[in-house]
């Protein structure tokens, strides 16, 4: 399965942002994933140019539709084609499902942090959703930093799994909702203090963004008592 | 060029391992530090990838595709634990 290519064949697609959009695959011969995992997606222009890139999967279970969530990147040379041409139908190739250290298990123990800047939710919500799926007890925390609330992907299905064992807090970076407590700004240690699970209850963290929100959640983390090896990152680079 | 993850390399390690190179421990042969690969910086680029190590910036492994052949050089990792 890993290593080799297979196709996929778009079944749905969601607008989830002014920039992104989630897309649900059909791929037969997929035998699931767990939350967190990634795919390579190989597109192939008619000239025979390819172009690879890596995309986080939304989608946590056994079946045979993989969903992604993609947000446009301004120059890039994949991510407009799969947010504004792709459409029911349409075919792309994909390998994987790919990385084992990025995961959360149902049968993991103890309380997990997530910590999302902008499309860096995406292998986040589907741990949350693997985690509600399996009605785990195992205490979740979740804080996505977006630019304002229309720059959230999966927003109300995220406000939809708040419970006793899933908690969602907000960070806005550009624009806060009129009422809103914290007043717009990057995520300072002081809000990873307030809203994020104490160091004392050694949660694993999984932190996902762009490459300089990343760094600085996971050094302000570090700086805050957690253990740098509970700390897992995934940088998808950019700005 | 900012840096990616180690475990974006899952996907073009597994033309290359039959295992998830990415969930293996190195250690980097300058420093001596040792992490799972997933930790490494990889800085991708057009014919590759060059992976770093994430506590002294020195290089652990580099990738290097052309249509013809992939050159893989692992000089810069002393040595590799692999999961049973």
């Amino acid at each position: 399965m890993v290593g080799s290519w297979h196709v996929g064949t778009v079944v749905a697609t969601n607008t989830e942002t002014p920039t992104g959009r989630s897309i649900v695959f059909d791929v037969p011969g997929w035998t699931g994933n767990l939350a967190g995992q990634h795919v390579d997606v190989r597109l192939s222009a008619p000239d025979g140019y390819q172009a690879v890139r890596s995309y986080s999967i939304a989608s946590a279970d056994a079946s045979e539709r993989v969903q992604l969530a993609v947000d446009k990147l301004p120059d890039g040379e994949v991510s407009p084609y799969l947010v504004d041409d792709l459409q029911v139908g349409d075919q792309v190739e994909f390998r994987g499902p790919l990385g084992g250290w990025f995961v959360w298990r149902p049968t993991d123990v103890g309380p997990v942090q997530l910590i999302a800047g902008g499309s860096g939710a995406v292998p986040l919500v589907a741990m949350a959703r693997a985690h509600a799926a399996a009605q785990s007890n195992e205490d979740f925390r979740m804080l996505y930093s977006v630019r304002e609330a229309a720059d959230a992907f999966f927003a109300s299905e995220l406000q939809s799994l708040a419970n006793e064992h899933f908690a969602l807090d907000w960070i806005y970076t550009r624009k806060a909702p009129e009422g809103a407590a914290r007043p717009a700004g990057r995520i300072t240690a002081d809000d990873l203090a307030r809203l994020a699970l104490p160091a004392t209850s050694n949660p694993l963290v999984f932190v996902c963004g762009p490459t300089g929100f990343v760094e600085t959640v996971a050094s302000q983390l570090v700086e805050l008592g957690h253990d740098p090896q509970r700390v897992k990152t995934e940088r998808f680079g950019g700005k | 060029m900012q840096p990616i993850d180690g475990n974006a390399l899952a996907g073009p390690l597994s033309e290359l391992f039959r295992f998830d190179l990415t969930e293996t421990t190195g250690e980097c042969r300058h420093c001596g530090d040792t992490t799972v690969l997933a930790r490494a910086l990889v800085y991708p680029d057009p014919s590759g990838y060059v992976v770093r190590c994430s506590a002294c910036g020195d290089v652990l492994l580099a990738i290097v595709s052309t249509e013809k052949r992939t050159w893989l050089d692992l000089s810069g990792i002393a040595g590799l634990q692999i999961p049973q």
